[in-house]
C-alpha cells in the first residue's frame, strides 16, 4: 500500500477532486483578482473541519517536489552551538510543522454554552499582510507577493532561521544540508533552508486554488479577494456568536496587523487558544499585536528624511544670499 | 587637512555610519551564533526587532545629514571644492546604499510590493555596497591616494 493509498487518496482521484473542487472553493472574482495581483485570503470554517487529514495529504502530494533532499554527511559547523536540524529521516511526521509537512491539524475539546465541542484547526503559514519574515529577511530570500502569498525562495535561502525567530507563530522550519549555503561557507554561515506553506503559488498563478482548499471533502476552506472573504467571515461568525461579539469568533483578521488566513470558529477563539497544546511546530492562537507597526512609522520617517535634509540645505545655502559675506567665515576645519 | 564641513558634523556622521554598519550586520543572525551577543551589554545585537528599529532611526539621521550636506555642497561649494577620486568612488557607493535602502524601506510598507527578484537584488546590492564602502573607507586612508580619507579638497 502506498502512502497515498494509506491516506485514502490516489493520484488520479486527487487530480479529479482538485479539478472539481477548484471551482467550488473559489469565491467569484478570485481568478481575476489573482491575475490582477489583488490580495487573496482563505476562510477556514472550523465548524466544518473533521480533522480527516485530507488537506495534509494533498499538501504533501502537491509540494513533495519542493521538499529538501539534503546532502549527508552534513558539513561540520562552527561554533559548536550551531545545531543540525534534520527532518529527512522523519518525513512522515504530521503532528507538527516540519520542512516536510507544511500543514498540520490541531485538535482541541472545549466546553461552551453547556456543550462540548471538538474543534480541528488546520494550521500553516498565516500569510501576513505585512510579514515580518519577508520584511526582516536580510538576504531577500523571503518575499510577499501582490496576491498575498508569502514565499521563501529555497534557491537562495541560507537557513539562518531569522524568519522563524521574527514570526509570531514560529512557522518556518529548517532543514540542514541543503541550499545555497553549501556553496558558500557551509561551516561558518547559514544552516540549510527554511520551509513553509507557499499557498501553492504556482496553482494560484494558473487560476487554481491551493491543494488544501480544493481537496478538502468538507469544504472547510474558501479562497477569494480578502475584502469578500472578510464579509463572508463576519456573516458566518454572526451565526455562531448570537448575541456575543462576532469578532471573538474570528482569528487572523487583525492579528499581526492583518493576515490572509481567516479562521471562523463555532466557539470563541480565546477558548481555543487556551485549550491548544502549543510548542515547536504547533502554533498558538493568541492575540498578536502588529509586529511591524513601529517599524512602519520609523520607516516613513526615514523616507521623509531626504526631503527634510534638502529643505534644511536650501535654508542653509540660502542664508548666504540673505547675509552676504557671512558664508566666507569658514567653519572650523578638521 | 581642511574639511568642507565642521569637525563635529564629521564625527556625528562617523558615529551614525558606524551604528548603521553594526545594526545592518545585526540583521544577519551572526551575533548570537558567534557569541558576541553573549557579552554583557551586547545582547541587544541579537534582538532583530530592536536592531531593525535602531537601523531605521540611524538611517533617518543619516539621510537628513547627507541630503543637507549634498544640498549645501551643490549650491555653495561646488566650484571651490572638488571630490577626490576616492571621494567620488565612495559617494557613488553611498548613493547606491541610499537608493537601495530607500527601496527596501518602501518595500517594507504594507501597501508597496516588489517582485521577489527585485527584492533579492535590492537586498544583495545594499549588503554588497555597505561592505564595499567599508573597504574603500579603509583604502582611502591607507592607499597611495592617501589624503586622510577626505571626500573633497579645496581648489
Amino acid at each position: 500500500m502506498t502512502d497515498n493509498e494509506r491516506r485514502g487518496v490516489s493520484r488520479r482521484g486527487f487530480l479529479k477532486r482538485v479539478a472539481a473542487g477548484s471551482a467550488a472553493m473559489l469565491l467569484p472574482g478570485t481568478v481575476s483578482a489573482s491575475q490582477q495581483g489583488s490580495e487573496l485570503a482563505t476562510l477556514h470554517d472550523l465548524s466544518k473541519c473533521i480533522g480527516c487529514g485530507e488537506c495534509v495529504s494533498a499538501c504533501a502530494e502537491q509540494n513533495e517536489a519542493k521538499y529538501p533532499e539534503p546532502q549527508k554527511p552534513f558539513p561540520k559547523m562552527y561554533p559548536d552551538r550551531v545545531k543540525v536540524s534534520d527532518w529527512s529521516d522523519r518525513r512522515d511526521v504530521e503532528e507538527r510543522l516540519t520542512p516536510y509537512n507544511w500543514l498540520t491539524i490541531q485538535g482541541v475539546a472545549v466546553d461552551w454554552q453547556g456543550q462540548s465541542h471538538e474543534i480541528y484547526i488546520p494550521r500553516r503559514c498565516m500569510h501576513c499582510q505585512n510579514p515580518p519574515c519577508a520584511n526582516l529577511c536580510p538576504w531577500g530570500a523571503c518575499a510577499r507577493e501582490n496576491n498575498g502569498v508569502v514565499r521563501i525562495n529555497a534557491g537562495i535561502c541560507l537557513g539562518g532561521s531569522k524568519c522563524k525567530s521574527v514570526c509570531p507563530w514560529d512557522i518556518p522550519q529548517r532543514q540542514t544540508g541543503v541550499g545555497l549555503y553549501l556553496k558558500l561557507m557551509p561551516g561558518f554561515a547559514g544552516n540549510g533552508v527554511m520551509y513553509k506553506c507557499d499557498r501553492c503559488f504556482e496553482r494560484l498563478a494558473d487560476g487554481g486554488v491551493p491543494a488544501c482548499v480544493s481537496e478538502c471533502p468538507e469544504e472547510v476552506q474558501f479562497i477569494g479577494p480578502r475584502q469578500d472573504i472578510l464579509v463572508q467571515a463576519h456573516a458566518l461568525a454572526k451565526t455562531f456568536a448570537g448575541d456575543a461579539d462576532e469578532n471573538e469568533f474570528i482569528y487572523g483578521e487583525y492579528e499581526n496587523g492583518g493576515t490572509n488566513t481567516i479562521y471562523v470558529s463555532p466557539v470563541p477563539i480565546p477558548l481555543l487558544a487556551q485549550a491548544l497544546e502549543t510548542g515547536p511546530g504547533n502554533p498558538h492562537m493568541d492575540p498578536v499585536e502588529d509586529m511591524m507597526a513601529q517599524d512602519e512609522f520609523l520607516g516613513m520617517a526615514a523616507l521623509a528624511a531626504p526631503v527634510a535634509g534638502v529643505a534644511a540645505g536650501l535654508l542653509t545655502a540660502g542664508a548666504k544670499f540673505i547675509k552676504p559675506g557671512q558664508q566666507d567665515k569658514e567653519v572650523p576645519h578638521e | 587637512m581642511n574639511s568642507l564641513f565642521p569637525r563635529w558634523l564629521n564625527r556625528i556622521m562617523l558615529a551614525v555610519i558606524a551604528l548603521l554598519a553594526l545594526t545592518g550586520l545585526a540583521q544577519m543572525p551572526i551575533f548570537k551564533r558567534y557569541y558576541i551577543a553573549d557579552i554583557p551589554g551586547f545582547g541587544w545585537l541579537a534582538a532583530f526587532y530592536t536592531t531593525h528599529k535602531i537601523h531605521y532611526i540611524a538611517a533617518t539621521v543619516f539621510l537628513v545629514l547627507i541630503f543637507w550636506m549634498a544640498t549645501v555642497y551643490l549650491l555653495n561649494y561646488r566650484k571651490t571644492w572638488r571630490p577626490t577620486v576616492m571621494g567620488r568612488l565612495r559617494l557613488a557607493i553611498l548613493a547606491l546604499i541610499v537608493i537601495t535602502g530607500i527601496l527596501r524601506t518602501l518595500k517594507n510598507l504594507p501597501d508597496h510590493g516588489f517582485s521577489p527578484i527585485t527584492i533579492m537584488a535590492v537586498d544583495w546590492i545594499h549588503l554588497a555596497a555597505a561592505m564595499l564602502l567599508g573597504i574603500t573607507a579603509i583604502l582611502a586612508r591607507v592607499g597611495p591616494w592617501h589624503r586622510n580619507g577626505v571626500y573633497a579638497t579645496r581648489h
